[in-house]
């Protein structure tokens, strides 16, 4: 079958998002989509100096960001890797926050397949309930989709349970055209959820490349009727580029996008800008980073 | 636990309108002459009406024929004083002149919005520092007149007559004086009847800039002041940009004298959708082609031809997004389509889009809730437009885009070009050499690729057909403001 996959013109992608960019978010409607932004977050954590007290503090922090802002809901996952993936199924059990845990070689993928599946099993055997995985970028810039699929529904089937997030690693597709046809791969291959970037590679969540993945999915759903979600991964570190995702999302999916089953944002510092930016609409005052604890 | 059931956070945009507290309005402005506000002469005074609201904002006199007499005399005398001046030295005036522009921007943003309508986001995004870009580009030309008309020797033409219409009211002054004043010109300059106020604020800046008395007069009024000023003795060119019937009645009355003319007239400009196109982005382009300033754009793409083999994916898209159209207070920053300009322009809207309903056109409008008072009209869709119908050929000026289909590169060609109009089109595509291709083809003064309605002060515009002549903006823009001496 010969399908249409569609051109993307890059000038007039990065001015829409940049428009919507613009969008002006104030009083209530900058409360409301900062709880919101929080409620979606992946509390993210991806060192080699990560450890168990690393990740319990992370934890703690997911349940409960800001103590003294009540109204500031827990976050939507924590995100780590592998082998810390059961002190966070035991630190979060319970909570409704969920655990997430990179896979498949992260961040680069360059590991054998049977290492990526064995990735993938451990982390789900330790409890992941959701499974953020690299696509291969050699395979696909190589220009074989079919290896790129294959190992997207290898990697499905391990999960069982566990949603899948597919990380396209947008900065190393090399064109908006190649972050549509990736989309467009990783949603047909099962992904549940497609995600920008590892945060490990240059730029990350850029607006340009959310809008065509979140266009992507618009125009996948609109064929199969399957919802797939997104995540905008790298680079989102202030209220203001979270907030500009979130208007990308609601001015090309719609509000019912707008909700932690479809939208994540992956990030580990925006968390205390967004706590910060919602303590000043109650105070005026933009206050110290001391004010919150950093984990 | 789900994480839908423990979260269900409502988002929608809080209203964020733009404070006109900042905006430095008098209660009333007389006529602009000879480098002062004065009384108009028969002491004519009209309210200028807020569109979204229906309220006054402030008295404008509006100008008789000895206003016009008054005007014409004070640029005779101040025309060899200024076309003597170096071309430095007026570029200095023109530069100042957009420095007070970018100076006043938010405020000027706020009053084009009150007076025409139009969302916030656009006076400040595009009229504005448009406007300024105009000045400044031709500031630059100033001492370098010579190298924009093929190194000939040049002199400015005397005294230039313009009118402007209501749909850019500080841009298209810009537009008409920033040429005019650096090829040596003076100017006498006539706004719109509903939408004075900017101008009237550019006159003040005209005094802040110190510019010679009479280099420049502002005369608000109807139609009828435009007609005086048409057939004024002492003039010597008129730039005029309106309406075709009234380009006509302007170009009959100039007839057989020694009187320069531009005219930049209607269109009923196409906007072609080839299957290969970046069919987002073109839907953008669609978007902002015809909702673009609630329609009232000269050059819209109003006539949308879609290639039959994408025609339901693209009006698929399109429905889908013009349901994203925020509908309401112009003053809101989160607005996109503001206020029809008047009562007048609404009721023709309105007379058009029933006309294509009665011809048996499909009519889709979008549900958005609209303000009880001002004028108002819902973005609007006609599917199964033939090209014969009235919504197909006449302009409507107005947030309605009729959709017609072609099935090949030479079709659409064809019907394009089929049109008395001839101002602007646009072409999407992905493929280059067919952009090229069809850019050459079609007669039209402004073919946009891959983006529509984009203006900026170095490329020319202008129209074929019955959509005018002589062109404005970059070095063609000089020429009709010039006579080659040798």
């Amino acid at each position: 079958m010969i399908r249409r996959l569609g051109h993307v013109d890059r000038v007039g992608v990065e001015e829409r998002a940049a428009q919507l960019g613009k969008r002006s978010i104030k009083t209530t409607a900058k409360q409301q989509g900062i709880r919101l932004a929080v409620s979606m977050l992946d509390l993210t954590t991806l060192e080699g100096a990560d450890t168990a007290g690393k990740v319990r503090h992370l934890c703690a922090k997911a349940v409960c960001p800001a103590p003294t802002i009540p109204e500031i809901p827990s976050v939507a996952a924590v995100c780590v890797y592998p082998s810390l993936v059961g002190v966070a199924r035991e630190a979060l059990d319970g909570t409704g926050v969920r655990v997430a845990s990179v896979a498949t070689g992260f961040p680069a993928g360059q590991v054998s397949l049977e290492a990526k599946l064995r990735d993938t099993e451990d982390a789900v055997a330790a409890g992941a309930e959701e499974i953020d995985m690299v696509i291969s970028r050699e395979a696909f810039l190589a220009g074989e989709d079919t290896r790129v699929q294959h190992e997207i529904v290898a990697v499905k089937e391990r999960c069982g349970d566990a949603h899948l997030k597919v990380i396209l690693e947008t900065a190393e597709l090399g064109s908006y055209d190649h972050v549509r046809h990736a989309s467009m791969l990783a949603m047909e291959a099962g992904g549940d959820f497609i995600k920008t970037s590892t945060g490990k590679a240059g730029a990350g969540a850029t607006p340009g490349v959310c809008l065509v993945m979140l266009e992507a999915i618009r125009d996948y759903a609109d064929r199969t009727g399957r919802v797939v979600g997104f995540k905008a991964a790298g680079g989102v570190s202030t209220s203001k580029a979270a907030l500009h995702r979130l208007v990308l999302v609601k001015e090309t999916l719609g509000d019912a996008w707008l909700t932690p089953d479809r939208l994540r944002i992956g990030a580990s510092s925006v968390l205390n800008d967004l706590l910060m930016q919602y303590a000043k609409t109650e105070t005026g005052r933009y206050g110290r980073a001391e004010d919150f604890s950093k984990e | 636990m789900s994480i839908e059931t423990r979260t269900s956070i409502v988002w929608d945009y809080a209203p964020a309108p733009e404070s006109a507290d900042h905006v430095r309005l008098r209660d009333r402005y007389g006529v602009f002459i000879d480098g002062e506000f004065m009384d108009p002469a028969e002491g004519r005074y009209v309210p200028t009406i807020n569109p979204a609201t229906e309220e006054p904002i402030a008295e404008v006199g509006w100008a008789s024929a000895s206003d016009v007499g008054r005007a014409v005399e004070a640029a005779r005398v101040a025309q060899a004083r200024w076309a003597g001046l170096p071309g430095l030295e007026r570029g200095k005036y023109l530069f100042r002149i957009a420095r007070l522009i970018q100076e006043r921007a938010r405020e000027l943003a706020v009053a084009e919005t009150l007076d025409g309508g139009k969302p916030l986001r656009e006076s400040r995004d595009v009229d504005i520092p448009l406007a300024a870009a105009h000045f400044f580009h031709y500031a630059g030309w100033a001492d370098k007149l010579e190298y924009g008309v093929n190194a000939r020797e040049v002199a400015p033409l005397g005294v230039v007559g313009q009118i402007v219409p209501w749909n850019f009211p500080l841009l298209m002054a810009a537009w008409k004086l920033a040429p005019a004043l650096a090829c040596g010109n003076t100017a006498i300059l006539k706004p719109a009847e509903t939408t004075p106020l900017t101008a009237l604020m550019l006159g003040e800046i005209i005094q802040e800039a110190e510019l010679p008395p009479g280099v420049v007069s502002i005369l608000p009024g109807d139609g009828s002041a435009g007609a005086t000023l048409v057939r004024a003795p002492g003039i010597d060119k008129i730039a005029f940009t309106g309406s075709t019937a009234v380009g006509r009645d302007i170009q009959a009355a100039l007839a057989g004298r020694q009187v320069g003319l531009t005219l930049e007239l209607g269109g009923k400009s196409a906007n072609i959708i080839f299957e290969d196109a970046a069919l987002d982005q073109a839907i953008e382009g669609i978007v902002n082609g015809i909702f673009f300033n609630q329609g009232h754009v000269c050059c819209a793409g109003s006539r949308l031809l879609i290639q039959e083999s994408v025609q339901e994916e693209v009006i698929g898209k399109l429905w889908a997004r013009m349901g994203r159209l925020r509908v309401g207070d112009p003053l809101d920053k989160n607005t996109d389509v503001g206020a029809i300009n008047s009562a007048e322009q609404l009721e023709r809207i309105e007379t058009l889009v029933a006309a294509g309903e009665d011809e048996g056109a499909s009519r889709r409008s979008i549900a958005c809730e609209l303000p009880e008072r001002g004028y108002w009209f819902a973005p609007t869709l006609f599917t199964e437009v033939s090209p014969a119908h009235r919504i197909a050929v006449e302009e409507i000026f107005g947030p309605v885009v009729s959709v017609l289909t072609f099935r090949t590169q030479a079709e659409a060609i064809e019907k394009t070009n089929n049109s008395r109009y001839g101002l602007a089109a646009g072409i999407w595509t992905d493929k280059g050499s067919k952009a090229f291709e069809v850019a050459r083809a079609l007669q039209a003064g402004v073919v946009w690729q891959n983006t529509y309605n984009h203006f900026d002060p170095t490329a020319a515009f202008g129209g074929y057909k019955e959509s005018g002549f002589g062109r404005e903006g970059g070095p063609a823009g000089l020429r009709p403001y010039l006579r080659v001496v040798r």
